[in-house]
């Protein structure tokens, strides 16, 4: 076990580094000065010499990829050009907010596609089993963003403004104007009221494919001879499902969390981009759009490294909890 | 007797002998195909006349109307001797496993149903010179004709620029059906390849290989295409490029377990002792049966794809604009839910539509593909 979780993470960081490469000569290959940005037109040829040297972009390709990869190992990723901050800063102020949004829709789609997935194969070729399952795909087959669009129309606009329903939610940002003067209680309610549509329309996109699997990983173990040894004994069918065999069912879902963080941090990308979530999804857009390169790697670095580090973790749990799975 | 009565409907209306046996769906596809068709031709009969003296994409209209019209009769006078020769006994040819796995598949009536949806798209976006109702980028009177709700003109309504929705909408399949169709086809051939080369090769090859499919795995791929493409200028090629070129890990990590398995099969091995090539191993034993969860992949793979083109058009880094794309047609509603709903929704749903077809197509496969799955 221990030479195990000593091998995935020495395998680990390379890949890390890797993705880093990749991402640092697709940036610094591109055309275009990324200079020009913070460049006057007028400026002199000396002023701009100058700047170069500032950003460290008159050395050799080779020479700014060691660098870029020792400073990073240390921390440091760079200065923003739009934002004149250090990209560390940048990323500190908006990854909680997609943390916060991304860690909700996965809590409530694997909640969702967990329930659904077990009483589908509970009650397998019934009509709740076949309905749900074409639901499911509906919303797997949308687009996060028309999605998220058709829930703000209906439940933000036309709620408030043509049909007149007594609740609507807010099509767009965190928190209201006056959050700051709530009361504690308030301001968190105001800030759940923000998160409700966002959170469900990254959710619902997820939650089909987290069914399906539960489905399958739930009828492969209620047809093993402990649960019916269980119903044998009298059981009622909900505790003998419910207690019995969810919580081996539940094993192979824990990877899948590993699998869908990429899924899921492309989806916030839309979600922040519709709503006007301050999120780095969306300051991530604006960095490759306005060519802010160094917001634009160490951005990405730190979505890729998420996404490696939870993979980890969730093969290093699987192993953990299941022990019929033997690595070495 | 009825046999003869079969046939002669089959001259006149080819599809509708079918719909009362069995499957009745395919007869019912080729009866509206057969239908829709002639419709066109009638209807739009001077446009089909200079479209074959017109650009290459009417000519091509004209050319799918007349080859679909030839398709269904030469199917449907097929099929009816099919059904007489079996019920005269005749014997059967033999079963090779792509028949075995049609069989299957056509059992499911959903998955044939999502498959006749993807033929009559492809259709519809091959013909639509013939029968799109307004240019999709004329501009209509701006004053009077902008966002107008639908009518018998603008049957779908117009956008902010006056322009006609379901025009728009029909050019915009073309689009969304090209890339998602190219783009795949290049992930699949290439990551079949690179797959069943690691996977039969091994050693530094397979590790080399396989390092670069787990980073591109684990790297969020939406935000490797947002960076590429916003480096270089949005185009279609560029497009089709850069999603073909970072959906192939995907395909070349199922070939290669695939690959592995088969490697250690009697026949792979019988193939190695009658001391075959390592290509003509690859090609010919391998990667045929290797095929199964690829085909999967694909159909599946053509959804998200599509899925995705549109979210880069609808963020502006996809197809620009005048061309209509859906993603871009979703955008352009965005701003106008309250007012002009139909705007971001119609595009919406024929997304979600087509999707929804290749994903029941794909799930279709798989469970016609996978022996253990048969019912």
């Amino acid at each position: 076990m221990k030479k195990y979780v000593l091998r995935r993470l020495a395998g680990a960081v390379p890949l890390v580094l890797g993705i880093a490469t990749i991402v640092f000569f697709l940036t610094s290959l591109a055309p275009g000065d990324p200079a020009d940005f913070v460049i006057a037109p007028g400026v002199t040829q000396e002023v701009r010499e100058q700047l170069r040297a500032n950003y460290g972009l008159d050395d050799p390709i080779p020479v700014r990829y060691v660098k870029w990869v020792g400073q990073a190992a240390r921390g440091n990723l760079g200065h923003s050009l739009t934002y004149s901050r250090p990209v560390i800063d940048v990323v500190g102020e908006f990854l909680p907010n997609t943390l916060i949004l991304s860690g909700t829709a996965l809590i409530l789609s694997f909640l969702i596609g967990i329930v659904v997935g077990t009483i589908q194969a509970d009650r397998q070729y019934s009509i709740f089993d076949s309905s749900m399952s074409v639901v499911l795909l509906f919303f797997y087959s949308m687009p996060s963003f028309w999605l998220s669009l058709m829930l703000i129309m209906t439940m933000s606009l036309f709620a408030r403004n043509v049909w007149d329903l007594p609740i609507w939610f807010p099509a767009s940002g965190m928190e209201s104007v006056n959050n700051p003067q709530m009361s504690p209680i308030q301001a968190f309610l105001d800030r759940l009221w923000h998160l409700a549509l966002p959170a469900l329309s990254l959710s619902l996109v997820l939650t089909a494919g987290i069914a399906r699997y539960m489905r399958t990983s739930m009828l492969e173990v209620i047809r093993q001879d402990y649960v019916r040894t269980a119903m044998a004994k009298g059981l009622s069918r909900e505790v003998v499902v419910f207690k019995h065999a969810l919580r081996n069912a539940l094993l192979p879902i824990i990877t899948l969390v590993g699998l869908y963080l990429p899924f899921l941090f492309s989806g916030t990308v839309f979600i922040e981009y519709v709503f006007a979530w301050p999120g780095m999804g969306r300051a991530l857009v604006d960095a490759a759009l306005q060519r802010d390169y160094s917001l634009v790697m160490g951005g990405s670095l730190f979505f890729a490294t998420i996404v490696v580090v939870a993979n980890l973790v969730a093969d290093l749990l699987y192993a953990v909890i299941d022990p019929r799975i033997r690595y070495d | 007797m009825t046999d003869r009565v079969a046939r002669a409907a089959s001259v006149v209306w080819p599809g509708v002998p079918h719909l009362a046996g069995r499957g009745s769906i395919v007869g019912l596809g080729a009866a509206v195909v057969w239908a829709g068709m002639l419709a066109v031709l009638v209807t739009r009969f001077d446009r089909v006349v200079e479209g074959v003296t017109g650009g290459w994409d009417e000519r091509v209209a004209v050319l799918v109307v007349f080859a679909s019209l030839v398709a269904c009769w030469t199917w449907s006078w097929r099929a009816l001797g099919r059904m007489e020769a079996e019920r005269s006994g005749a014997p059967l040819a033999g079963r090779t496993q792509w028949s075995l796995a049609a069989r299957a598949f056509s059992k499911n009536r959903t998955a044939v149903f999502g498959a006749g949806v993807i033929v009559l798209l492809y259709l519809v976006a091959l013909i639509t010179p013939l029968i799109a109702p307004h240019d999709p980028n004329a501009q209509y009177d701006l004053v009077q004709q902008r966002l107008v709700s639908m009518s018998s003109t603008f049957p779908l309504g117009t956008d902010h620029l006056a322009r006609d929705v379901l025009s728009r909408l029909l050019y915009g399949a073309r689009i969304s059906l090209t890339i998602g169709f190219v783009a795949v086809g290049i992930s699949v051939t290439l990551g079949t390849l690179l797959g069943a080369v690691a996977g039969y090769v091994g050693g530094f090859v397979d590790s080399a290989i396989m390092r670069v499919v787990d980073m591109m795995i684990s790297f969020p791929r939406l935000i490797l295409l947002i960076t590429v493409i916003a480096i270089f200028e949005p185009s279609i090629f560029l497009i089709i490029a850069v999603l073909g070129l970072t959906l192939w890990p995907a395909t070349a990590r199922l070939v290669r377990s695939e690959v592995l398995s088969l490697r250690e099969r009697e026949f792979v091995q019988a193939a190695e002792a009658l001391g075959y090539s390592k290509p003509r191993i690859v090609f010919r034993h391998l990667i045929p049966n290797a095929l199964g969860p690829v085909i999967v992949a694909a159909t599946l793979g053509i959804g998200n794809t599509i899925v995705l083109e549109a979210g880069l058009s609808f963020l502006g880094l996809g197809v620009q604009p005048p061309t209509p794309s859906w993603g871009t047609m979703v955008a352009d509603g965005r701003h106008q839910l309250l007012g002009a709903w139909w705007l971001a929704t119609f595009p919406g749903l024929a997304i979600v539509f087509t999707v929804l077809a290749f994903n029941l197509v794909g799930d279709g496969l798989r469970d016609a593909l996978d022996p253990r799955l048969r019912r």
